[in-house]
């Protein structure tokens, strides 16, 4: 399946990629809306230092450590993808603590939030990848 | 193939999608003496603290799980031996239910030591079952005008003590150890979730045990006399393992397994909390009643009862837990040169030996924790990656490029 791929020697650093994610899954119709003003809170984060940039975001493993030891259920793969049903999650951050990548984080909901592909909000498509200017993050098949 | 599984916890579970990803159509039933579909048991907690509810429980997997994958379940069925010569397994009431590939996901049951005068407390359970959570429920009542006992404050105490707190009038955990969560915390994390939790009104009587209860009275073995109305034993858990014993499995505490998940009785696998697990990051053998653990024998039990080939030899005490808004993320073992660093609430504890990152401890901020339990559990060494960087927090920046390009580059 296609799966959302990082290529550090592209990255620009510019953070487009958190952008672009927090406004996909803020639910509002325009990226001013949805983060003028707000501290962004994205599925996607770059790390960086000195020279060196990537973005980090779930690998949506065909093995996932994260569903596995899911003490809700609230994890699970859905046509090939990690989903989070936030309804079911406790907030445990047990996957937080299983996933290799430290690609599951906290919200302000209780729940955690990781990428989704995009597959449940408006866009059907992984905006950080619309959003690379620079085409360091693919969605592709490998 | 005819799959039986004891028990219906998580790694049965396990079992069943281990089962089912190398084969389709064997038969697979499921005994068990509870009456749920399988539910997460550490949710008992969360559910008493309103982060969840019965029915949400219940959904640990989806309604038609069983029906999917082809499993018979029988529910509120108690199985009393297995005959491994004959190859089935002996139920109340006399039924047998014949196997060619058994796996034991029998679990742990509550701890509960002689106590003198126990038997005089009238409103007392344990915690480990949601029979247990909507028992206490009842005892505790609307009106929050309980005082409660808990004795033992490990994760179970300590777990109940966040789900009940706001509907106690007192709470008091008492334990004989010196300090909270002895066998997952060393002392100052200790004492942090301890101020935490007495801030939320939790009391703690530690260094002391119940000397006798006599009613609604407790008498300490200091001398102190406490009153409460609802008493929780949360001392500890003991693998069920006198079916496999009795089976001629070898048990050491709890069911011998290899890598496999097999027993030492040809064609009886066992997973979960009733087994010994090898700690990679201590090396020694011992019991980890922990779920992604349970779920991680089950599905490597489930590959090879199916003629798979599946080894787990990952295994590494691990936890992450909140109390009342406080976060804690451990893993593996405590011995060895102790890399510290504080702030406040915050708190982080790295420890190192032979070249290895072997345990670790998050209070506070806990973001990102799994790039440090990977490196335990993948056993990496920690001079191929940048350990500086690592201690500062956990990144992949800490790793090599070519690492790096693998993991979030590569196919999977």
């Amino acid at each position: 399946m296609k799966r959302i791929y990082v290529n550090e020697k592209w990255c620009l650093g510019c953070h487009l990629c958190e952008y672009y994610c927090a406004f996909a899954n803020s639910g509002k119709s325009s990226m001013v809306k949805a983060l003028k003003d707000h501290k962004i809170a994205p599925r996607i984060r770059i790390e960086e230092r000195d020279n060196i940039s990537f973005a980090v975001n779930c690998r949506h493993c065909t093995d996932p450590l994260c569903v596995k030891g899911c003490i809700s259920g609230a994890l699970s793969i859905v046509d090939g993808a990690v989903q989070i049903d936030s309804d079911k999650c406790v907030g445990c951050y047990t996957c937080i603590l299983s996933c290799p990548y430290g690609a599951l984080s906290t919200s302000n909901e209780g729940a955690i939030q990781k990428c989704e592909l995009c597959a449940k909000n408006a866009f059907g498509q992984p905006m950080c990848v619309q959003g690379c200017p620079n085409k360091a993050i693919v969605y592709e098949e490998r | 193939m005819n799959y039986v599984i004891i028990g219906n916890g998580t790694a049965a579970v396990g079992t069943i999608e281990g089962i089912r990803a190398v084969d389709r159509d064997g038969a697979i039933t499921v005994i068990s003496d509870e009456i749920y579909p399988v539910y997460g048991r550490p949710l008992i907690s969360y559910l008493l603290l309103g982060k969840t509810t019965e029915d949400k429980m219940l959904h640990y997997r989806p309604a038609d799980f069983y029906e999917k994958n082809g499993v018979k379940t029988m529910l509120g069925r108690t199985v009393t031996k297995i005959d491994h010569a004959a190859k089935n397994v002996l139920l109340e009431g006399g039924e047998t239910v014949p196997y060619d590939k058994l796996c034991i996901c029998t679990g742990s049951r509550p701890f509960v030591p002689p106590m003198e005068g126990l038997d005089t407390v009238q409103n007392k359970t344990s915690f480990m079952t949601l029979d247990d959570a909507k028992r206490l429920n009842n005892m505790l009542g609307e009106t929050s005008d309980k005082r409660v006992l808990i004795v033992g404050a490990g994760l179970i105490g300590l777990k109940c003590a966040e789900g009940i707190c706001h509907r106690a009038k007192e709470l008091t955990v008492i334990d004989l150890a010196p300090r909270i969560l002895p066998n997952v915390l060393t002392e100052v994390p200790a004492a942090i979730i301890q101020r935490h939790l007495e801030g939320k009104g939790v009391r703690f009587i530690l260094g002391d045990s119940v000397a006798r209860f006599d009613g609604n009275t407790a008498t300490l073995q200091s001398g102190a006399t406490l009153g409460f109305d609802v008493l929780v034993v949360a001392v500890g858990v003991r693998p069920n393992t006198e079916l496999a014993a009795d089976a001629g499995c070898e048990v050491n505490r709890g069911i011998l397994i290899n890598n496999c998940s097999a027993t030492t009785v040809p064609d009886i696998y066992a997973a979960g909390d009733c087994t010994v697990s090898h700690d990679i990051s201590a090396d020694t053998d011992r019991i980890l009643a922990i779920l992604p653990n349970a779920y991680l024998q089950g599905e490597t039990a489930g590959r090879n009862m199916a003629g798979g080939k599946a080894s787990f030899d990952k295994a590494i005490p691990m936890n992450a837990s909140g109390f009342l808004g406080l976060h804690m993320i451990t893993a593996g073992s405590y011995d060895g040169e102790q890399y510290l660093e504080q702030d406040g609430e915050n708190y982080k504890l790295l420890v190192t030996r032979d070249n290895h990152l072997v345990g670790f401890i998050l209070i506070g901020d806990v973001d990102r924790a799994g790039i440090y339990t990977s490196l335990i559990r993948e056993r990496t060494p920690l001079d191929t990656i940048d350990f500086d960087l690592i201690r500062e927090k956990p990144q992949l920046m800490a790793f090599s490029r070519a690492e790096r390009a693998k993991q979030l580059g590569g196919a999977h």
